[in-house]
């Protein structure tokens, strides 16, 4: 902070907007929940959530959408973190909802439990009653994104409209919904990813060990690093080899791939970040892949 | 580092798409796989140029039918600054955009093609801009190239619009000739117009001073949320209290005397809680918990200011009002929720004064509602008083939104002229 004009940093600036946000949710709606998946853009939100309302504990609970395709590190530091910030856990199963007969696993090369979370989420919404749902979600991951409320409103088929969207002006937030309507709440809207590394070195926050460089088991499909494991489909075409790769998101095993790297500390992964020349969602998310909306699409029916 | 948030202004013709695309492309804010997605569509579309609006047209109906709906953010950084651009479309529903994206922007840049000097939007959006309060604005003269680089044309303008800016409260306002295309004076100053002594526009954007933008005089603390640890095991929390809220206005100091409003009593600040502990000065836009030394009883909605700058407090507010609906009109009697600072309240619209014409600034006395888009000047009596300084005084205590109760949309903008 520089003090001496009353000057605030960037990371200073973005923090407070989010605290800022997440007060308004916490005094505005009964039944708010805050999705967490374990990467760095939930890790720097409960962080944020923590510091919002201290030295009271989070006064709302923490939903995981679980597609039971994880990385064991990220579970592992998912409940490790919950219960140093005392927050209530709940976890949604996409497991579930395929036991339950409420989406088809799908099948083939290009199967991911990405597309089945929606139906998941929603349903853990409207079980719940949540009114206000808070997620991760930057302007600068996705064109979409980029044209999304902080506030985004969902009608109660979990539905986003972007034509019919609330103007939002200051820091004046319209809360109002009727009931089984609910509320998308993106507090780290105005963070880029770069904010999010440096806010992660400058709070010293942890995060999974897969964001830093390790050997792993890898194919390449479209481009992109996919680990090989129990859940994939991999193809004979696509030969498994060892590389030294580090993650820029947590998502879903089978969907979500690796960079190459070799860095193994926040500063070294700040550093590769800040001279990259490709999205993280670009280079490592097949399910944006689909196609120029793909994301647009996902969003409309409920996705994150 | 810090952030300057700043709206651009313009139709598509005006280049402001390219003049984004290059800002973002100059800074490398533009990656590889966003530029070949471009690309590819450009190509598919049949144009022989690479379209950067296509960078910025995010939804698929913007794709589909060339425009853009709504507002879009996007972000860039210099080793001096982080910018986030409120990116504002130049037709459809323009003003209620340009209003949204105006009213955090400490910049706005109002682009004008040279060929074709001052148009009615460009009076317009320089108009809502100071309207928004916009400390800083920009008149950016593109197209440059296209006038052989000649001075005088970019003087004919600049002079025709000083005289315009007389009408207008500009704060401070700088012109620069550009070529978005080619990048004169966009980046770099440009060696075509040697006869500019100016900066760049990035050299601007890095270096405007907006540090005393802020209303650092009136100490102004909207309560936001009350934190009480309920469970608390530790006994130095269990009788913790603290008003949770972002600093709207001046510098609050530990041990300051402060009043509380409604009630009038008084009380010193015994501590400022952060996340990062105690500080010994809070102001805006910090985010903050107050503990008092005093046990009052205050809520949400309430306001902590010094004993001897107090805001004004009314149920009769008058405002400049942006309609931002086609849904239903305002209209003398009309029934809305007013949200301002952290206080909702209910309001009925007493009065329409007049409505202005954006482009002409012409009052019309005998308007008898607002339409989308229009701005008029309004009398609204609300249900319980309001703490509120002037919108020209202090943005955060002066801009209020309407919602309709019955739609919950939010319908309109206000920004508080004056004080009964």
């Amino acid at each position: 902070m520089m003090r001496a004009d009353y000057l605030l940093s960037q990371l200073d600036v973005l923090e407070a907007e989010s605290i800022h946000v997440m007060r308004e949710v916490a005094s505005e709606f009964e039944r708010p929940v805050l999705l967490f998946s374990g990467g760095k853009d939930s890790i720097v939100m409960l962080a944020l959530a923590e510091r919002a309302f201290a030295p009271a504990r989070i006064p709302f609970p923490v939903m995981h959408i679980d597609t039971g395709h994880n990385f064991d590190d990220v579970i592992d530091f998912r409940d490790r973190r919950l219960a140093e910030a005392g927050a209530r856990l709940i976890v949604a199963s996409v497991q579930e909802s395929i036991d339950s007969g409420r989406v088809a696993e799908e099948t083939g090369r290009w199967a991911s439990r990405n597309r089945l979370q929606t139906t998941t989420l929603l349903d853990a919404i409207t079980g719940h009653r949540f009114d206000a749902v808070f997620g991760g979600g930057r302007r600068d991951e996705e064109k979409a994104r980029a044209k999304e409320r902080v506030f985004s409103f969902r009608d109660e088929f979990g539905q986003w409209d972007p034509k019919n969207q609330r103007p939002e002006l200051w820091n004046l937030y319209n809360t109002r919904i009727n009931r089984d309507e609910h509320l998308r709440v993106f507090p780290i809207s105005n963070w880029t990813e770069l904010d999010v590394w440096d806010y992660i070195a400058r709070e010293k926050l942890e995060i999974p060990s897969i964001y830093f460089a390790h050997t792993r088991p890898v194919f390449e499909r479209d481009g992109i690093l996919l680990a090989d494991g129990p859940f994939m489909s991999r193809g004979n075409d696509e030969p498994v080899f060892e590389a030294s790769v580090r993650y820029r998101t947590v998502g879903d095993m089978t969907c979500t791939g690796a960079v190459e790297s070799t860095a193994s500390t926040v500063a070294e992964v700040i550093a590769e970040v800040s001279v990259t020349r490709v999205t993280e969602r670009g280079q490592t998310r097949a399910d944006d892949r689909a196609s120029e909306a793909a994301m647009e699409d996902r969003k409309r029916e409920g996705y994150f | 580092m810090d952030i300057l948030r700043f709206a651009t202004a313009g139709s598509v013709d005006d280049g402001k798409s390219t003049l984004i695309g290059r800002l973002l492309y100059d800074s490398k804010a533009i990656f590889e796989d966003q530029l070949a997605s471009v690309e590819k569509t450009s190509r598919d579309r049949g144009e022989n140029y690479t379209n950067l609006a296509l960078l910025t047209d995010g939804l698929r109906a913007e794709r589909e039918q060339g425009i853009t709906i709504d507002v879009a953010y996007r972000y860039f950084a210099t080793p001096k600054r982080k910018f986030i651009i409120a990116d504002t479309p130049g037709h459809i529903q323009y003003t209620r955009n340009m209003v949204t994206g105006a009213s955090t922007a400490d910049l706005a840049v109002v682009l004008v093609d040279a060929r074709h000097g001052l148009t009615e939007q460009s009076r317009r959006h320089a108009f809502l801009a100071t309207l928004l309060r916009v400390p800083h604005l920009v008149l950016a003269v593109n197209k440059m190239d296209l006038v052989d680089y000649d001075a005088a044309a970019f003087e004919r303008i600049a002079e025709e619009f000083s005289v315009f800016a007389t009408k207008l409260e500009i704060g401070d306002l700088t012109f620069i000739p550009i070529s978005a295309l080619h990048g004169d004076n966009v980046v770099q100053r440009s060696p075509n117009m040697p006869w500019h002594d100016g900066p760049s526009l990035l050299h601007h954007l890095e270096h405007v001073h907006i540090a005393s933008d802020r209303n650092l005089i009136d100490v102004r603390f909207p309560v936001q949320y009350v934190i009480r640890p309920h469970e608390a095991t530790d006994p130095a929390l269990h009788d913790y209290r603290g008003y949770a809220g972002q600093v709207a206005g001046g510098v609050l100091k530990q041990g300051d005397e402060v009043m509380h409003l409604p009630s009038g009593l008084t009380t010193t600040v015994e501590r400022i809680d952060t996340s990062n502990g105690p500080i010994e000065e809070a102001f805006p836009p910090m985010s903050v918990t107050l503990v008092l030394a005093d046990d009052l009883d205050i809520s949400r909605g309430d306001l902590i200011c010094r004993p001897h700058n107090q805001p004004s407090s009314s149920q009769d507010i008058e405002a400049m009002v942006c309609w931002m609906t086609e849904a239903r009109q305002l209209t003398r009697g009309s029934r809305l929720v007013v949200k301002h600072t952290t206080r909702t309240v209910k309001a009925i619209v007493r009065d329409l004064q007049y409505r202005l014409d954006v482009n002409t600034l012409h009052r019309d006395e005998t308007a008898d509602g607002l339409r989308l888009n229009d701005i008029g000047r309004v009398s609204l009596r609300t249900t319980q008083p309001l703490f509120h300084d002037p919108y020209g005084r202090n943005r955060q205590m002066g801009g209020l939104i309407l919602i309709d109760e019955a739609t919950n949309a939010t319908v309109g903008a206000g920004m508080i002229t004056e004080a009964h």
